[in-house]
């Protein structure tokens, strides 16, 4: 049904619609909209054949749902953040027990500093996890990836995270079109597990396998997310034929047709992207828009047949590999390998900063003249480092001095250790 | 024929017979009836308390539910020893997820069931470093919501499986590999203590117990009494580790039962945060004896005799036996340590066991294990006799 809903309300509604068995949750920023108003649901009725369970951590939230996984139930829960961190332990047990537990994460940055806003630093983080991750563009596609999930996951016997961008899609009013229970029932057959704990036919799971298996229980968790990749498709088609709109799949380019340049991006910020390639394009720059939206597994093939004949990628990023730069850009350019297509990273929208469209054309400009490095990180304050730096720089001078004095009164090298002098 | 005299040893625990005997001489423990929850082929080391105990409590478990048990598992040596892939021990059907989720994970199966409108019962168990250190928030968690689960911990006082290592459940003055025996104060701290099933009680649950493995009667009838309720219950047993503690194999039983007789692990019951039954003690044992029988107590007699340490000890278990009224005369007294048991009485445990089935478990590829085979139609326990006074032997 069409409304001007909350996204937190449209995803809770939908995931209801899907009629979970059991749900647990612990409440974090963004997150909690959703789980508020499951709990609701479930309480009020609205929801029959349901266990909603109070838990006292992530971990225990996880662990919660492995067990009712295990048992067979359609099992649901929903963090952000931090929570995801608190979890890891048991988010790679559920994975590697092969069980399809679907998980919202309403994206939010990791601290120290603690930062309640939008980047998709908690998800990257959990990225090799063996989960599947489909990212949101908007609030309809978050409410639809969340049906699709629970067909991918119980299909293939793994567990997918939806990701949507906290408070910027999980606290905005839009326009929805929630899907209906009846049509998810039409699309999404009851869970049938490929195994359960039943004392009619007693499995003992979660057993210690030593070096002569686990390679091989390992490739097998590698070869459904290969698997997933042709899944993630066909799903995305048959909800399209039940529903009559697309959303969900590997990829979705905009503007494509005769790019030079191609930004790339997940989530949310693809609607900026939208909006600022449309101006260059009336300004004659042949660029486009290249939306992932499932980073787990990665579509290289789709990646690279979508960047055909494309010189230059920008992708832009919410997260980054400290130290090293972009995440998904060296997946990117592992997909274009050989094809001479350069891949520019721009590290943008960190903690909740806004991408706005000047900085975003301001940088496809750099691109277009050749001036874009590498790693770019976007609207970053020069000054305010340089001002640290230098402060760090000055107190590190002292005690520098005293350990070179220490360690040797004569040595030649009188280099500070510790990096005291920046390198840039 | 004359008849062979049965030798019957460790009284009162009924861990008597020979499952080679005549049906009609067998006793508790050998008896074909039992479900082998844990079968044989797993690889504790010999005499290990937690395998003997988890046996007893998943076999009780299934007997008193007709064998609709699931039971999760934290990681540890019950785990470890019992599925190396690809074979497993277990009858019953088995999860294990991490060292500090099983309570958590009990809450999860429990929840499905409910869901799906089940009558199967959840038996979730741990060691004690899974127990009172790790899984601590999970339990407790799972306590707080009374969330329907039987939580067993085995607690022999130490990170066993991953080579002997202190835990929050570690007693005081125990060696251990990370509080050697060296230094000014050997061995453990003389710390606050973390007394589980004191904390379980806080909790309010419908029902908290402690057991030993010397007296697996009791602990059987527990886990059946265990059972009848709904809502979180929790057995701490008591389940000495030879080779954690540096005793001899054959005197698991023996020292599991100086820990009751000294007073250093009071055995008792609890319902709804009161204590309702204790083990009492006829002869107080001196802590002495229990200390003995363990190297990693053996830095309190050599080279020089710790007066202060052993008694420091004693103190401590003259406390439970005050706090818990554990030498006062009481009504039950075929229910206390050392005495002998009545002649032909039936076990305080009697319930139906479902049939012995031979087949050894098989295990499917994949993380989740096969087991090919379904528990057969439950039949009635044979009647039991008991040990003769004449033939019983104290340890
Ligand atoms: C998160 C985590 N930390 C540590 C370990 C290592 N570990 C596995 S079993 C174990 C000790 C188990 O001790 P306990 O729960 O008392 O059981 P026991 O082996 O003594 O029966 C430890 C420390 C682990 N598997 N997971
Ligand atoms: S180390 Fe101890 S607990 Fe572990 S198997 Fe051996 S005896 Fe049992
Ligand atoms: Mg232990």
């Amino acid at each position: 049904m069409l409304s001007q809903i909350e996204g937190s309300k449209a995803v809770a509604k939908t995931v209801a619609a899907c009629r979970p068995e059991v749900i647990c949750a612990y409440p974090i920023s963004p997150q909690t909209h959703i789980v508020e108003e499951l709990s609701r649901i479930v309480k009020n009725g609205e929801l029959t054949g349901c266990e909603y369970v109070n838990v006292e951590s992530e971990f225990a939230a996880m662990s919660v749902a492995i067990g009712a996984s295990a048992t067979g139930a359609r099992a649901y829960t929903a963090t952000a953040s931090q929570g995801l961190l608190y979890m890891v332990e048991a988010i790679y047990n559920a994975s590697g027990m092969r069980l399809p537990i679907v998980m919202t994460v309403a994206n939010r940055a990791i601290g120290a500093p603690i930062n309640i806003w939008n980047d998709h630093t908690d998800t990257m983080s959990q990225r090799d996890s063996g989960w599947i991750q489909l990212y949101a563009e908007d609030n309809q596609e978050a409410a639809d990836l969340h049906v699709q999930a629970f067909r991918i996951a119980e299909e293939l016997s793994v567990p997918v995270m939806v990701c949507m961008d906290g408070f910027v899609l999980t606290h905005a009013v839009e326009r929805v079109d929630v899907p209906e229970e009846a049509d998810v029932a039409r699309f999404l057959p009851p869970f049938v597990p490929r195994q359960l704990l039943d004392p009619d036919q007693p499995i003992t799971m979660g057993a210690m396998v030593g070096p002569e298996a686990f390679t091989e229980v390992r490739y097998l968790a590698h070869q459904s997310q290969l698997d997933a990749v042709d899944v993630i498709e066909r799903v995305s088609a048959e909800f399209a034929s039940v529903f009559g709109r697309h959303t969900g799949g590997l990829v979705r380019g905009y503007r494509l047709e005769g790019a030079g340049t191609v930004v790339i991006a997940l989530g949310s910020v693809l609607g900026t992207l939208k909006d600022a390639v449309d101006a260059e394009r009336e300004q004659g720059h042949a660029v486009g828009v290249l939306g992932i939206t499932s980073f787990r597994p990665f579509p290289y093939d789709a990646v690279r047949a979508a960047l055909a004949g494309v010189a230059q990628v920008v992708m832009v990023e919410r997260a980054f590999a400290v130290g090293v730069g972009g995440i998904v850009a060296q997946d990117v350019r592992t997909a274009v390998e050989g094809t001479g297509t350069r891949v520019h990273t721009v590290v943008a929208g960190l903690g909740g900063r806004p991408i706005t469209q000047a900085s975003l054309r301001g940088v496809l400009a750099e691109a277009y003249a050749g001036e874009l490095g590498r790693l770019t990180f976007l609207d970053l304050d020069r000054a305010v480092v340089a001002a640290e730096l230098a402060r760090e720089h000055a107190a590190e001078a002292p005690r520098a001095a005293a350990r070179t004095a220490v360690r040797s009164p004569d040595a030649a090298d009188t280099v500070p250790a510790g990096g005291a002098v920046p390198v840039r | 024929m004359a008849a062979t005299p049965v030798k019957f040893y460790q009284v009162g625990s009924f861990a008597v017979g020979n499952r080679l005997l005549e049906s009609g001489q067998l006793s508790v423990q050998s008896d074909p009836g039992r479900t082998n929850a844990l079968t044989s082929g797993h690889r504790a080391c010999q005499g290990c308390g937690e395998a003997l105990g988890a046996r007893y409590a998943l076999d009780a478990a299934m007997a008193v539910t007709g064998g609709r048990v699931i039971t999760v598992n934290a990681t540890g040596c019950l785990e470890v020893f019992s599925t190396p892939y690809p074979e497993t021990s277990w009858r019953v059907p088995w999860l294990h997820s991490l060292f500090g989720n099983a309570p958590a994970v009990a809450t999860g199966v429990q929840a499905a069931l409910r869901a799906k409108g089940s009558d199967v019962r959840v038996v979730a168990q741990g060691g004690d470093g899974g127990t009172v250190d790790i899984g601590f928030a999970c339990l407790s968690g799972m306590f707080e919501r009374n969330d329907d689960v039987l939580y067993i911990c085995y607690d022999n006082g130490g990170y066993m499986n991953t080579g002997v290592q202190r835990s929050g459940a570690t007693p005081p003055a125990a060696r251990t590999s990370t509080t050697q025996a060296v230094g000014e104060h050997p061995g453990n701290v003389f710390g606050q203590g973390k007394d589980a099933p004191r904390i379980a009680m806080a909790h309010e649950i419908p029902y908290v117990a402690t057991a030993t493995v010397a007296d697996l009667a009791d602990f059987e009838a527990k886990v059946a009494k265990a059972m009848t309720f709904r809502g979180a219950r929790y057995l701490h047993v008591m389940v000495p580790c030879p080779l954690g503690w540096g005793s001899a194999s054959s005197h698991t039983v023996r020292i599991a039962r100086l820990a009751a007789e000294s007073g250093l692990f009071p055995v008792f019951e609890a319902e709804h945060g009161e204590v309702t039954h204790v083990r009492r003690i006829r002869r107080q044992v001196p802590v002495e004896e229990y200390l003995r029988l363990q190297r990693r107590y053996a830095h309190l007699f050599s080279p020089v005799r710790d007066d202060v340490t052993i008694a420091r000890l004693q103190a401590a278990a003259d406390r439970n036996i005050a706090r818990y009224g554990l030498l006062e005369d009481t009504a039950v007294a075929e229910l206390s340590y050392g005495e002998p048991v009545v002649t032909g009485a039936a076990p305080t445990l009697d319930f139906p066991v479902p049939a012995r089935d031979h087949h050894v478990p098989s295990t499917s590829a994949g993380p989740g294990l096969d087991l090919h085979e379904r528990p057969d139609p439950l039949i009635g326990r044979p009647p039991l006799p008991g040990p003769t006074p004449g033939d019983q032997e104290t340890i």
